[in-house]
């Protein structure tokens, strides 16, 4: 424990590159030596990463490079085999998946992973669950009390479905909706968390240009009103350099090359790693 | 709109047994109900409570356990021992209350012991172990000399009435009902519908899981309790896993995570053996043939016209929310 | 000497449990379901078997042949009414069929044949080994060495022959196999033949290890057999053979020298046990959910 509070004393790096507005601050999100093996094969090595505290962030890379693999080693869904991973200044080692939730992680997944028999106002409600939970005993016998935390957990829901203008979806089942909606609701959902960080998994994959215009827009606008750092991992290279102001690029499960957008464009060994890619279509 | 449609299926279950309840009062009070009738009042709300507190975990929690009727005994032997140890000392009316709190506690701590190391399984695996834990209780039960041995358990003061069993069956619905529809009821259906998204968004699995798991267990002690209250002898037989899957076909039949159908289910499936009495030979038969037609026609698509027909409950909702939907659809555009 | 025979009849007991373990696992790897009334084949296998012997009077020679005829005809007519239909239904809805059809079997047979006990024809007629003061009776010599062909032949036909592949494929990938142009319908019906096959050869060895059948003979072994596939890892054939005679032999150990009546809880114990130590089996292999 006094180890952790030790560490959040510890500033930025100087080599780091965080926007300007998170530079005082210390880093919400800083990943150390991360690595992972799956039976001897290295899926994930040496990766290092830092991110500001309103930072919009972007890890790309070639398919099967280890994007997710990252994703489930920040939100414990892997344990690492080495490294380690400070949120807040805080170890997130050893912890369950549910813990690191609650510690201020939040992820959205590759294939859309909705409470499909709920309704949509539940699946954010599932979200909000550790906030607005009554006990066991007022739940069963539905005393005043759990009457009010109800209530108090469906207006801070509908108030997050209408950042997204998704109140008229409340009432319907989340697996009936089409797909675009089912992947915003998904971001609601995280974002009930309260997290510190907003891992996206491909959150642009099956939309058309405008539709990815307008998450563009919904993620920065989340930035500004949640003050929270978000990592997203996406193919769309125009969504990534349009709204992303730090950008990892993975091959091999290794890093690359980090940069702003303008040095990853002009980086050789990112051309490399994505016309390589082309080379094998 | 919808959640009036919630409130008001919620109040149809309490009201199925509040009218089973009336019906049977005034039946027995000017005394058209049959001995036979009568006998079968408690049977169907012990089958009841263990059909609906088996829909938590099978239906709302999405695990399949076959060990419902090894918690019954436990509930039974422990409640049957209570009341016989007290029988002397106390009154019905104290003694019949607390052998239900202790019958359904025991159920709950044994299914404690056993969730905390057999609730990491998942599918056909939980099944087969929660199976062969019944067994276990069985074969336990029969070699203690305190529960009677394979002879059974007898006089234990026969303090079930079918009072006490409507009573003790409204108030398993209304706490499962109540629960499934708390935040503790989304959280284990949120297992149930995504494991890895719920755990994802901070719900502790393992603690959610074992709670739909105790709290199912109780009411199986709880119907346990009746059901040795009920009848002379109680006899470890009884509760081998032919009785969890009779179960566990109820709530099957009744509906995944619908407690009105289980309360449907629970009844009919009583009552209808028991009517085909004269046909006694091919009950058993025909009882099987209807339970392969059900699922075969409930599942496949080559049956789906007839199931339309059949599920007159959507054909009304559809009757009614046609123009509703046909505006959600334009939304959706 | 007590012990070796005990050991002995006791892996005589586990390859019946054996030859019942796999035709759960096999079903359950290439049909992704657990056929609960698969105990039930081995009931009317067993009665079978003394219909053709004992009422028809007909030599052991043909009576086993038509048993095991009739059975796979048998198993594979309850796939296709039954089980077809609910491919896609969840597995939920397939159990309870098959506890439909296991109910149907039992109350069949209670119709035709009653509730009493009926005496199983002595079709196995080896005379009793004697070995210094070890004896080993003839049924278990004939259960073992048949099981022991029995499952080699089996090995031999999934790893080698051209429907053994195709079995192989449908249980690893369904829609893939079914893309390499492997006929999955004709595959799981030839593994409900094979299944219900090896139930016929249980039954002949259960009747004639315990002299006496009835409708629900097979609901017991059934179980047990179950019991053994899960130990051994659902849907591995090794691990099918390996649970069931450990099975066996759990069982007939405790009989000996602990408790006969605890022996049952002492099996499931021991699952539990085992399940907690490895939760997906002795030869199990783990499964990883993608995220």
């Amino acid at each position: 424990m006094i180890r952790n509070n030790d560490v959040k004393m510890v500033p930025l790096p100087s080599n780091a590159i965080v926007p300007e507005r998170d530079v005082d601050k210390p880093p919400v999100l800083s990943v150390h030596q991360l690595g992972i093996d799956f039976g001897g094969l290295t899926a994930v090595d040496n990766f290092n990463f830092i991110m500001g505290r309103t930072e919009i962030g972007g890890l790309i890379g070639p398919n099967g490079a280890g994007k997710t693999t990252v994703f489930n080693l920040l939100t414990n869904v892997y344990q690492p085999t080495r490294g380690t991973i400070l949120l807040d200044g805080v170890n997130t080692s050893g912890k369950s998946v549910s813990q690191v939730s609650r510690m201020g992680i939040a992820r959205t997944f590759q294939n859309i992973r909705l409470f499909d028999r709920m309704s949509v106002i539940d699946n954010v409600k599932i979200g909000l669950h550790n906030r607005y939970d009554s006990n066991l005993l007022s739940s069963v016998l539905h005393t005043p009390g759990y009457f009010r935390h109800e209530k108090q957990a469906d207006e801070k829901a509908m108030e997050l479905l209408s950042f997204f203008d998704m109140q008229d979806y409340a009432q319907h089942d989340a697996g009936s909706l089409p797909y675009g909606a089912q992947r915003r609701i998904e971001i609601v959902r995280a974002l009930a968390t309260e997290p510190k960080v907003l891992l996206l998994d491909e959150p642009a994959a099956g939309m058309n240009p405008s539709e990815t215009e307008e998450l563009a827009e919904n993620i920065r606008r989340i930035r500004d009103t949640f003050g929270i750092a978000i990592v997203l991992i996406e193919h769309d290279m125009n969504l990534v350099m349009g709204v992303c102001e730090g950008i990892a690029v993975l091959n091999y499960g290794r890093i690359i090359a980090k940069g702003t957008p303008d040095e990853i464009k002009s980086n050789p060994d990112v051309i490399e790693a994505y016309l390589g890619k082309q080379e094998d279509r | 709109m919808k959640k009036k449609i919630v409130f008001k299926e919620k109040y149809i279950s309490y009201l199925i047994i509040v009218v089973m309840f009336a019906a049977a009062v005034v039946m027995i009070r000017t005394g058209t109900a049959s001995r036979k009738l009568q006998s079968w009042l408690v049977p169907i709300c012990i089958n009841i409570i263990l059909a609906v507190s088996l829909n938590l975990t099978v239906g709302f929690l999405g695990e399949l356990t076959l060990g419902h009727a090894g918690f019954m005994s436990v509930g039974a032997y422990a409640g049957c021992i209570f009341s016989q140890a007290v029988q002397n000392v106390m009154p019905a009316a104290v003694r019949f209350p607390l052998a239900i709190l202790v019958g359904g506690l025991s159920a709950a701590l044994f299914s404690v012991i056993i969730g905390v190391p057999v609730l990491r399984l998942k599918g056909d695996y939980l099944a087969i172990v929660t199976l062969a834990f019944g067994e276990i209780v069985k074969s336990i039960i029969i070699n203690l000399n305190i529960t009677g041995g394979a002879a059974g358990l007898r006089g234990t003061p026969q303090d079930s009435n079918y009072i006490w069993a409507f009573a003790l069956t409204l108030v398993t619905v209304v706490v499962i009902t109540n629960l499934t529809e708390s935040g503790q009821g989304r959280a284990i259906k949120a297992i149930r519908d995504n494991r890895i998204a719920a755990e994802a968004s901070g719900i502790d699995v393992t603690y959610y899981r074992l709670m739909a798991f105790v709290i199912a267990a109780f009411f199986a002690g709880v119907a346990g309790v009746l059901y040795g209250h009920n009848y002379s002898i109680t006899s470890a037989g009884t509760f081998d896993y032919n009785k969890s899957i009779e179960i566990l076909v109820l709530v099957v039949l009744g509906g995944l995570g619908s407690i009105r159908g289980s309360i449907i289910a629970a009844t009919l499936l009583y009552i209808l053996p028991e009517v085909l009495r004269d046909l006694q030979d091919y009950r058993m038969i025909i009882y099987s043939v209807v339970l392969i037609l059900i699922m075969i026609i409930n599942s496949s698509e080559q049956f789906s016209s007839v199931k339309e027909l059949l599920d007159i409950r959507k054909a009304f909702r559809k009757l009614f929310s046609e123009k509703q939907k046909g505006e959600a659809l334009n939304d959706q555009e | 000497m007590d012990f070796l025979s005990t050991l002995i009849s006791g892996l005589s007991l586990g390859s019946i449990y054996a030859l019942i373990a796999l035709g759960y696992t096999m079903v359950y790897g290439i049909a992704k379901m657990l056929n609960f009334a698969h105990g039930d084949i081995i009931m009317v296998a067993a009665f079978t078997v003394y219909v053709f012997a004992t009422v028809l009077k007909l030599p052991a020679a043909a009576t086993i042949p038509l048993a095991v005829l009739f059975c796979m005809l048998l198993g594979v007519t309850i796939e296709r009414i039954a089980y077809k239909p609910l491919r896609k239904a969840p597995p939920l809805s397939v159990l309870i069929t098959a506890i439909g059809v296991s109910y149907f079997l039992q109350n069949l047979a209670l119709l035709i044949f009653g509730s009493n006990q009926k005496s199983f024809p002595k079709i196995i007629n080896i005379p009793a080994l004697k070995l210094g003061q070890l004896t080993i009776k003839g049924e278990s010599i004939a259960t073992l060495s048949v099981s022991i062909v029995i499952m080699l032949a089996l090995t031999l036909f999934i790893s080698r022959s051209k429907m053994g592949k195709a079995m192989r494929a449908v249980s690893e990938d369904k829609e893939a196999a079914e893309l390499m142009g492997i006929n999955v319908n004709q595959t799981i019906s030839v593994t409900f033949a094979i299944g219900s096959a090896l139930a016929v050869a249980a039954g002949v060895f259960y009747g004639a290890t315990y002299n006496f059948i009835g409708p629900y003979t097979g609901s017991m072994p059934g179980i047990k057999a179950f019991v053994a596939a899960v130990f051994g890892g659902i849907g591995s054939i090794p691990g099918a053979m390996l649970g069931g005679i450990l099975l066996g032999v759990i069982e007939n150990l405790s009989k000996a020298y602990i408790s006969t009546e605890l022996s049952d809880a002492i099996v499931f114990a021991v699952l539990i046990i085992i399940l907690y130590v490895k939760p997906t089996g002795l030869l199990g292999r783990k499964t990883n959910e993608k995220v």
